[in-house]
């Protein structure tokens, strides 16, 4: 491995680390600013800080947001509502979608009383009560007559037209590996709940011969 | 109303919903004309977010037509065209008022950590997301702003969140002239950031990662150099050969909670859940670095711990820099840009999905099929 320098000889790496890097000066670059103008739209533009608009990042400048309250009116309909221990209170504002409900609900009820932010016990009791949501969430969706479609609602129905095989294969594509587990991701706790729910059944039916 | 509906691990689909209402006298009703996915939506569909409740709608990325203002609105009117930041805002806490619009402490009630996101589950506060016909719009007179008539909805969309993103995250880098810039991902926020380093001066920009295609977009949209790091046995080494053995100046993590790279990190986040994120591509960019470098993080990771190495970061004398990005802070700067030709944001999209083929797009981008970088959703189509 070498290079020219600027007199046209070869110079080994080695040599070149001895003028930079373990030397003062940093390693040249290829093109200068003048080529970096021409080549780039733009470029420089934003050299000097001030014209970068998070720069500093923090800035006190109440007005700049067009707020023309100290504190907002509160929203209103939040009794209950689940918080975060590390709130004082419930927020002026917060969102309403998909409220706390049946056994999921409980158990993340309990990971917002009992555990705050800080604690692994607070996220992976939500990410429980997430996978017992979607059990529920198949359940009720079949009794209101719009079951999921397991299938087509992974969206792999498509995977023909968006040329699932030559997109992945010969491209070098380092996720192919573990594309294979996405299939026992999605499936596995479906057939592992199956194969639970046929035991149970088949031990309650022995149970009562 | 027709809105995308979350319904388990890899499994969205299209549901009836009441249409939001005003729930509060600063909200806004507004009709969705465009959403996008993000690829931080990914982190949702795959069931990595806690707190991500079945019914929920994403989108945090959508412009459309103002359709329903609350009684305290004065900014907006019915009609109006208008752009979305990405970020839920009171414009009037501690730390709106210091320009900290993506830390609002006003509006999450379920953490403190983060701050309200539209359709980011209930962890960023519990609002329904744009990949709907309507969505609620809280503070309507803060955070939304007329779409400037020059503009296309489009490259509007864009600037809700991804190209704002990539441009917070090369300020975060805080670049010189000359800088060496590495930026992890080529995704729509690294093509971003790596086009806005050369905006701040830098001298050389380098981008990495695994997709023939998004490399491609790299050299071509970004003008940058790239490394495929799936053809280096360490991707780490190579860089510091090609930048004479001393690291970038400044490297960006555009790739966040499932980055490839090491099968052990991914599975164990992305599928097992027990980090909060796959930290590959944020050690890369600690080890790839250069001592008493700065590390600017735009990839977005989950609330659980994940294994950085912090001990390098120590060692190298690093400056870690990262937050969501306040959106709105970037508009007026980023909207010269575009005007003057430098940026070109629409340039990266590369699928367009009506609503009710959602689920393709989600898969398509969720398995980087049929070369796709960035897919829109129009709800109307």
């Amino acid at each position: 491995m070498s290079q020219q320098n600027d007199d046209g000889a070869e110079q080994t790496v080695a040599e070149l680390m001895t003028q930079y890097t373990y030397a003062r000066h940093k390693p040249p670059l290829a093109e200068s600013r003048e080529v970096l103008r021409a080549r780039i739209p733009g470029w420089g533009a934003d050299l000097d800080p001030a014209d970068r608009p998070s720069v500093p990042q923090e800035v006190y400048d109440p007005a700049a947001s067009g707020a023309r309250w100290t504190f907002p009116e509160r929203q209103p309909g939040g009794e209950g509502r689940e918080r975060s221990v590390e709130h004082a209170f419930l927020t002026p504002v917060f969102g309403t979608a998909q409220p706390l409900r049946g056994a999921s609900g409980a158990l993340r009820r309990v990971a917002y009383r009992r555990f705050s932010e800080g604690r692994a016990a607070h996220w992976l009791l939500l990410l429980a009560a997430d996978r017992v949501d979607v059990a529920e969430g198949f359940v009720s969706a079949a009794v209101r007559g719009r079951p999921d479609n397991l299938v087509a609602e992974t969206g792999v129905l498509s995977e023909r037209r968006r040329h699932g095989l030559s997109s992945r294969l010969g491209r070098g594509r380092a996720d192919v590996v573990h594309h294979a587990l996405d299939p026992v991701v999605v499936a596995g706790p479906w057939v592992l709940a199956s194969v639970a729910s046929y035991r149970v059944v088949r031990r309650i039916r022995g149970a009562r011969r | 109303m027709r809105a995308m509906v979350y319904r388990g691990p890899y499994r969205i689909r299209v549901e009836e919903k009441d249409r939001p209402r005003i729930e509060h006298p600063g909200d806004a009703i507004i009709k969705v004309t465009l959403a996008a996915i993000c690829g931080s939506d990914l982190h949702l569909y795959h069931g990595m977010m806690p707190d991500t409740r079945v019914g929920h709608t994403f989108g945090h990325e959508f412009v459309g037509v103002v359709d329903e203002v609350g009684p305290d609105v004065r900014n907006l009117k019915v009609g109006d065209r208008v752009m979305v930041p990405f970020n839920i805002y009171c414009g009037s806490c501690f730390f709106c008022a210091r320009g900290l619009y993506s830390n609002c402490h006003n509006v999450n009630a379920n953490a403190t950590a983060v701050g309200g996101i539209y359709g980011y589950s209930h962890t960023c506060g519990g609002y329904d997301g744009g990949q709907a016909e309507y969505v609620r719009v809280p503070f309507a007179d803060v955070g939304p702003a007329l779409i400037p008539e020059w503009m296309s909805d489009e490259d509007a969309l864009m600037c809700t969140d991804a190209l704002a993103t990539g441009y917070f995250g090369a300020q975060l880098g805080e670049i010189r002239e000359g800088d060496t810039v590495v930026v992890f991902g080529a995704g729509p926020v690294g093509l971003y950031a790596a086009l806005s380093s050369w905006l701040m001066g830098a001298g050389r920009v380098l981008v990495v990662d695994h997709l023939d295609h998004r490399l491609e977009k790299a050299r071509t949209f970004a003008h940058a150099e790239t490394i495929n790091f799936a053809e280096h046995d360490d991707v780490v080494v190579h860089l510091k050969r090609i930048t004479g053995f001393l690291g970038a100046d400044v490297a960006i993590d555009a790739v966040g909670a499932e980055a490839d790279g090491n099968l052990l990190m991914h599975v164990t986040s992305a599928k097992l859940k027990l980090q909060g994120g796959s930290p590959v591509a944020l050690n890369w960019a600690i080890d790839g670095v250069r001592k008493g470098g700065s590390v600017s993080v735009m990839g977005a990771y989950g609330p659980m711990f994940s294994a950085v190495k912090f001990g390098d970061a120590l060692n190298k004398g690093l400056t870690l820099r990262m937050n969501q990005c306040p959106v709105k802070r970037q508009w007026p700067r980023l909207f010269e840009h575009i005007r003057n030709g430098h940026l070109r944001p629409s340039e990266i999209i590369t699928h367009r999905f009506p609503l009710e083929h959602i689920a393709e797009g989600y898969h398509t981008f969720s398995a980087k099929l049929d070369g796709i970088i960035k897919p829109v959703i129009v709800p109307a189509a």
